[in-house]
């Protein structure tokens, strides 16, 4: 067997996402086809996918897609469902359908319940439908041991797990699937074991974060945001990524180009330079939301309903592109990724270290938690 | 001639490939994201019709060429050491990363970083052309050898690269086709005109075989004049951390 300097694995994650402004519904084909292109950036140790709009029937409820590791914690799932049942209604709950692979192995048990907050529990807690659902989801995933709550939003799901992301996607028949967005990813874990959890996207209510990257500031983002009742708990970059924006965007109220602002902060030096009255407001995000900086290489997609947004660090020390044609909105790691599902596009380009990348849906509805204000 | 079709091939398998044939004239078809083509490969003509990979023609040897119609993606010409490649349209972050000879030419744009840390010795000169503009960064940490960027799509006035241009530099040149100056420029770069004798000696011959490769006019090339940046001593960062 080869020891290290003899051979080379060429990974650095991967992500990828496609996007239909007239919110056309498309099957996961697409961009599981797109995120195999850019197979080599992964090891195998983790994939996965975000699709929006992709569960009309129930598009009132949030759907709670859940781990159970039944063979290290088998009161895990009886507990969760417990819980569940003192917090919310169940509408509908069962197992989430998958396809038995060769390429996956050891999963957890992987279930999926439709809910909506008890109105009397809700209305006790003093908090609105949004904060108290994502209260619950945090709490079970800190307290109740092998139960983990995956994604937790209304009409969009998370599927991810342990593999490439080509056979994730084919694990959980996202051809069956039909979503105006989706988002994937292919992983190259750097600091952590890869669990089936610890896979992106990571989400909280309806937004999801891939994440190409290894931010050097996790421990000061984390010990700031978890001052407002966030808790890591699986010591992954992506998952404190996705809790900053949480927190800006939804609880603050900052737009996403000024939460933009505020993790992928210009240089002073730039700012120095910059005409008024952006000038004053880019310095007050910078200072006002300092310990929110995020520093060291990363990429991200946002999903939200109704929309993504592309970002980079303010270095920009991970690739990204962007592109359209027609209706579609296309953004990967790599060029080939989008050439693979539109070989004819006209044009692709590169966003600016920094620079956020938003495309919304035509029709203004949509209005989740992180839609654009 | 032999014709690949890259189009069922992951890296391994065309590089394999690519390695077998080296010597010949090979056109490559239905490219898409392979990385490392032509890597290490001597006296070997590539022609590629897709998308390639990132380190497209990394350590590249001498008398080597490949000719790219299509976008090239990151780390394009990564520590090349001899021979030519040729991008028919844009090249994506950390273009010429580490060069240490040989020459790339891009019609289009380059991304952040192109020619991060080039360098020279001897007889080996690297020399990078962007036709377009450049993102920030170029140059960063450059050590030796020679980047021109002619800004053809950008007009009259505006810089054709990004914020930082030469950052950590400390060796080498960088003409820029204009006379505005770049944002930011770190106090360590050094900006002139550049003189008569560089443009004749260093300029001119890279915009020409600019001008052949594209099928430009060399006139529309040189219709500004050129400013050169250079660092601003033999040792640019002596009072950067300690006194040295």
């Amino acid at each position: 067997m080869p020891i290290e300097g003899q051979v080379r694995i060429p990974s650095g994650c991967a992500i990828a996402g496609i996007f239909s402004r007239s919110g056309e519904r498309m099957s996961g084909d697409d961009v599981i086809r797109s995120i195999a292109v850019m197979h080599d950036r992964s090891n195998g140790l983790g994939g996965g996918f975000a699709g929006y709009g992709i569960y009309p029937d129930y598009a009132a409820y949030y759907a709670f897609h859940l781990f159970y590791q039944e063979k290290k914690h088998p009161d895990a799932q009886q507990q969760c469902e417990a819980f569940l049942r003192r917090h919310f209604y169940i509408i509908h709950a069962g197992v989430i359908p998958t396809r038995k692979i060769p390429e996956i192995t050891d999963e957890p048990r992987i279930w999926r319940y439709f809910v909506l907050p008890l109105p009397e529990k809700q209305e006790t807690s003093q908090l609105d439908e949004q904060e108290f659902t994502a209260r619950c989801a945090l709490r079970i995933n800190a307290e109740i041991e092998g139960a983990f709550v995956f994604s937790g939003g209304k009409n969009m799901g998370v599927f991810k797990g342990i593999g490439y992301p080509e056979d994730v996607g084919r694990f959980y028949r996202l051809e069956e699937y039909g979503g105006y967005s989706w988002t994937a990813h292919g992983r190259y874990p750097t600091n952590t074991p890869g669990w089936w959890g610890g896979a992106h996207p990571f989400g909280l209510l309806d937004c999801t974060v891939v994440h190409n990257g290894e931010i050097s500031s996790y421990d000061a983002n984390r010990r700031f945001i978890e001052m407002f009742n966030y808790q890591c708990t699986l010591q992954t970059d992506t998952e404190v990524i996705t809790y900053i924006i949480d927190y800006l965007h939804r609880k603050q109220g900052l737009s996403l180009e000024e939460t933009a602002a505020v993790v992928s902060a210009p240089f002073w030096s730039t700012l120095e330079e910059m005409p008024e009255p952006d000038r004053s407001t880019q310095i007050y995000l910078r200072k006002r939301f300092s310990n929110l900086l995020i520093t060291g290489p990363f990429s991200i997609i946002l999903g939200f309903e109704g929309g993504q947004m592309v970002l980079g660090d303010r270095l920009k020390l991970r690739g990204m592109v962007v592109g359209n044609h027609g209706d579609r909105f296309y953004a990967a790691s790599e060029e080939c990724a989008i050439r693979a599902v539109c070989p004819d596009i006209a044009k692709v380009w590169s966003p600016e270290a920094g620079e956020p990348v938003i495309v919304t849906m035509d029709r203004k509805e949509a209005a989740g938690t992180c839609a654009p204000r | 001639m032999i014709t690949i079709d890259a189009g069922s091939l992951d890296f391994e398998q065309l590089g394999d490939q690519l390695r077998r044939l080296a010597g010949e004239e090979i056109v490559i078809e239905r490219c898409l994201g392979q990385r490392y083509i032509g890597s290490g490969l001597k006296n070997t003509n590539i022609e590629i019709y897709g998308t390639p990979g990132n380190a497209l023609g990394a350590y590249l040897g001498e008398g080597s060429r490949i000719v790219v119609h299509g976008n090239a993606q990151d780390a394009t010409g990564d520590t090349m050491s001899g021979g030519s490649i040729v991008v028919h349209g844009s090249a994506g972050d950390a273009a010429g990363y580490g060069m240490r000879g040989g020459t790339m030419l891009v019609r289009d744009s380059a991304g952040y970083r192109a020619g991060i840390h080039m360098k020279q010795y001897g007889q080996a000169y690297p020399a990078l052309v962007i036709g377009g503009s450049a993102g920030n960064f170029l140059g960063e940490y450059l050590a030796g050898g020679v980047i021109l960027v002619l800004g053809l799509d950008r007009p009259a006035g505006v810089a054709p690269v990004g914020r930082f241009c030469g950052t950590g530099m400390h060796g080498g040149k960088i003409f820029l086709r204009g006379d505005a100056i770049p944002p930011e420029l770190p106090p360590q770069v050094a900006m002139q005109p550049a003189a008569p004798e560089e443009l004749e000696a260093e300029i001119l011959p890279l915009v020409r075989e600019y001008a052949e490769a594209f099928g430009v006019p060399p006139a529309h090339l040189t219709d500004r004049p050129f400013l050169r940046l250079m660092p601003n001593s033999r040792n640019p960062y002596h009072n950067m951390y300690v006194n040295n």
